[in-house]
């Protein structure tokens, strides 16, 4: 296969393209996308300072160097999870993306700072470890950023994330979940504007940009989401795109399209019904946030945190 | 053998994997050599949040 844009070898097919690149027209490519669905959907502007929530994993690496590299001031924000080795190699691998780099990397670590673990977390509320983990991220990305005076937290999530994402909310028909899905969260008292600038392009795609940037990322899956039911998600899409490229894109942005403004008016509902939550202030529906309420469980009686420091 | 081959003798599908042979991507088209060392990555993460 020759590469679409220069009939030199390629090195990547990208099937729902019906395109094949080498390696320098598939990094133009990828951030040719990430350009595009930045201006699409108005999320960033020029200036802005932007606070990537990175794991350590392709996607946050790769989106933390394109961003980079289109021009924009981003720093990052490490959580320490802490899941025994996957989180010390994840760290590792983050930390050797920021250093060489000079970038500033902020780090908060859930068990000194919070009193607790992911896998603490769950064995104190008897759920799966993913909801714990997905809830602190959620409120430490936001609330780090409101703290650090950041204009927007960009993640990772990639358009096999957000495909998998909708389709477990179409399956339970979950009209709550439905409403907040989209690439851009604006602002709102309490709340930093959320971005995810990789949703046009899937995680083969982030993969290979890191490979092709020489991006050391961590590899291995992180052990508590083996089985779970996002998982089964991706595959069961991937099955459909190897059998019909172009599928999952297809889910996606039609219904970002199309179907996005159905539910919409559910999520201004909720958002205008928050008041401020007793423990750590955060907009909530109840008196204390779900993280507040995590916390209380899985740590009972630890106090505030501490103040948060850049590693460099 | 070519990469497509591999993957459909092991069983895996094309769109969560990388293939990787020496230090460069190949794509599902390229032939590979018996003495080649392959990595296959895959590409999958699960995080929901």
């Amino acid at each position: 296969v020759k590469c679409r844009v220069c009939r030199e070898p390629a090195v990547i097919d990208v099937r729902r393209h019906n395109a094949a690149f080498c390696g320098d027209h598939f990094l133009h490519h990828c951030r040719e996308q990430t350009r595009r669905a930045i201006h699409s959907q108005r999320m960033l502007t020029e200036g802005e300072q932007v606070l990537v929530a990175v794991s350590g994993g392709k996607d946050s690496l790769a989106l933390w160097d394109v961003l980079l590299e289109l021009g924009y001031r981003a720093d990052g924000l490490y959580l320490g999870l802490g899941i025994g080795e996957y989180s010390s190699a994840s760290r590792d691998a983050a930390v050797a993306f920021a250093e060489p780099r000079g970038l500033v990397l902020h780090e908060v670590d859930l068990a000194s700072e919070y009193g607790f673990d992911v896998p603490g977390a769950a064995a104190a509320t008897r759920r799966a470890p993913c909801g714990s983990c997905g809830l602190s991220k959620r409120h430490l990305f936001n609330s780090v950023a409101l703290e650090r005076g950041y204009d927007v937290v960009a993640t990772g999530h990639n358009l096999d994330d957000e495909a998998a994402v909708l389709l477990g909310n179409v399956l339970r028909w979950e009209t709550d979940y439905l409403a907040r899905q989209y690439p851009v969260l604006p602002a709102a008292p309490g709340f930093v504007r959320k971005v995810k600038p990789f949703f046009r392009l899937g995680e083969r795609e982030t993969a290979a940009y890191c490979v092709l940037r020489g991006i050391d990322y961590q590899v291995e899956e992180c052990p508590m989401a083996a089985g779970n039911r996002h998982l089964g998600y991706k595959e069961v899409l991937n099955t459909l795109e190897d059998r019909s490229p172009g599928s999952k894109a297809a889910f996606l942005f039609g219904y970002l399209e199309r179907a996005h403004e159905r539910f919409a008016g559910d999520a201004d509902e909720e958002r205008a019904a928050l008041r401020t939550c007793a423990g750590c202030g955060s907009p909530t529906p109840g008196e204390l946030c779900a993280f507040c309420r995590l916390q209380e469980r899985a740590a009972p009686g630890h106090r505030a945190p501490v103040e948060l420091g850049p590693t460099r | 053998m070519r990469v497509s081959a591999l993957l459909a003798r092991l069983e895996l599908n094309p769109e969560s994997v990388l293939v990787i042979c020496g230090d460069t991507l190949v794509t599902r088209d390229a032939d590979l050599g018996d003495t080649d060392e392959v990595e296959i990555r895959p590409v999958i993460s699960g995080g929901a949040a």
